[in-house]
């Protein structure tokens, strides 16, 4: 069973505020504890901020995800940017082109349960869950 | 055949054609959560607002300053302006035109320009005004918040804390990075306390920019202490293999102000030395 939950459109920084806000909202609702709340929160902080980075415009949405017997929460992140050049580097602690601590793909990996980054010249999609204990 | 008379002669007639026109439109939507009286009384303005510009035209731009203020401060939608002079020119163009009674195309051309040379430049004004009245909101509030972003406080000799409150984003760090610069050369401070309590998420860009002003401040010799930090912040940032070993951290201000008068070899002492006493005595009592 799915469902849409809500989904902000990221274009200045201040967007990433109202991604983190609606974010913190919906893993609220679906009964997350507060570490994972902060957890979920950090890991759209870091998807919203490459999308304000390194593209033009881009997409973050909610969904539902449930697998019984657990209800996890989905966040997508998408844009149509040029895309991200050697996959594996990123996944690499450390590497950055801009010059920041390179640790936010990565780090959104060990903040979630579950992880996948799709990339071409047409745009980046980030897909990731996190499952309420 | 002058359209501004026709109007004005029989301003009432038309003002109640436009009110039930408003009261059928979509217009509506924006006022439902108004209620009826509000409404009723702010369209008489608005009607009595765009029938005084036709009047006297000398007075208009301040009336119109006005009521776009006035809708600003209600919080009501650009909306309802525009819908409501959009309504306006409808109405009018029709009432002319049954008065007239005419068919002949030209004259229709030309009741419709002058209502046009009407309702466009209010349309604008309005405008302008609506959009001034917001911006200038919106930087006041800029500045008011660049006011609280990020103050330094001295404490005592040689003690200064910066308490955090709310998201850094770009502008801010910067803010910090250079109130915090200036503060520990100007105060001569050896212990800067960075308070994060208040802010909401640390991400790597927020830790960049602690670890960026930790830095700077080590540079001018003074030492950064980093305290206010949650567990569920404790458990992100080692989540994101962010290292913050370079700088001593703590959880609370208390535990920080703590460390700091060890580092600059200084001490609170109670002038009340009772205080002292009964601890003591409390103490002995416990031993016994």
């Amino acid at each position: 069973m799915k469902g849409t939950l809500s989904s902000v459109v990221i274009k200045q920084e201040w967007d990433i505020v109202g991604a983190r806000q609606a974010g913190r909202q919906v893993s609220q609702d679906l009964g997350f504890g507060s570490v994972d709340q902060a957890r979920i929160a950090t890991a759209i902080s870091e998807l919203a901020r490459n999308i304000y980075l390194y593209t033009e415009e881009g997409e973050i949405t909610f969904e539902q995800v449930r697998d019984i017997p657990k209800v996890g929460l989905k966040i997508i992140a998408q844009d149509q940017g040029p895309g991200i050049k050697d996959l594996s580097a990123v996944m690499k602690d450390g590497y950055s082109t801009s010059g920041g601590l390179g640790a936010g793909l990565p780090g959104v990996k060990r903040l979630m349960d579950h992880f996948d980054l799709e990339s071409d010249e047409n745009g980046t999609k980030v897909t990731a869950i996190k499952w309420a204990r | 055949m002058n359209v501004k008379e026709v109007v004005l002669e029989n301003s009432d007639q038309l003002i109640d054609r436009w009110v039930s026109q408003l009261d059928n439109d979509s217009l509506q939507d924006y006022t439902s959560t108004i209620s009826g009286d509000m409404v009723e009384q702010m369209n008489k303005e608005f009607a009595e607002v765009v029938m005084q510009s036709l009047k006297e035209e000398n007075n208009q731009l301040e009336v119109l300053d006005q009521f776009a203020e006035k809708v600003v401060n209600l919080g009501w939608p650009f909306g309802y302006i525009a819908e409501g002079l959009q309504a306006f020119r409808t109405e009018s163009t029709k009432f002319v035109l049954d008065q007239l009674d005419t068919d002949s195309k030209e004259e229709f051309v030309e009741v419709m320009e002058s209502v046009n040379n009407w309702i466009d430049p209010l349309k604008i004004r309005l405008m302008n005004q609506y959009s001034t009245n917001w911006n200038n909101i919106l930087s006041m509030q800029k500045l008011a918040l660049e006011e609280l972003s990020a103050p330094l406080i001295p404490v005592m000799d040689e003690i200064t804390v910066m308490p955090l409150v709310g998201t850094i984003d770009t502008d801010r760090a910067k803010l910090i990075m250079e109130n915090l610069l200036n503060g520990v050369v100007k105060n001569r401070t050896d212990v800067v306390l960075i308070d994060i309590t208040g802010v909401p998420v640390v991400d790597t860009m927020v830790a960049h920019h602690i670890i960026q002003a930790a830095e700077a401040v080590r540079l001018l010799g003074a030492t950064c202490i980093l305290v206010g930090i949650r567990p569920e912040i404790a458990q992100t940032i080692v989540n994101l293999g962010i290292d913050l070993s370079q700088f001593p951290t703590k959880s609370s201000l208390k535990k920080g102000f703590e460390t700091a008068l060890q580092m600059t070899e200084q001490q609170i002492v109670s002038k009340d030395s009772r205080s002292e006493d009964i601890e003591e005595i409390l103490d002995s009592v416990g031993k016994e």
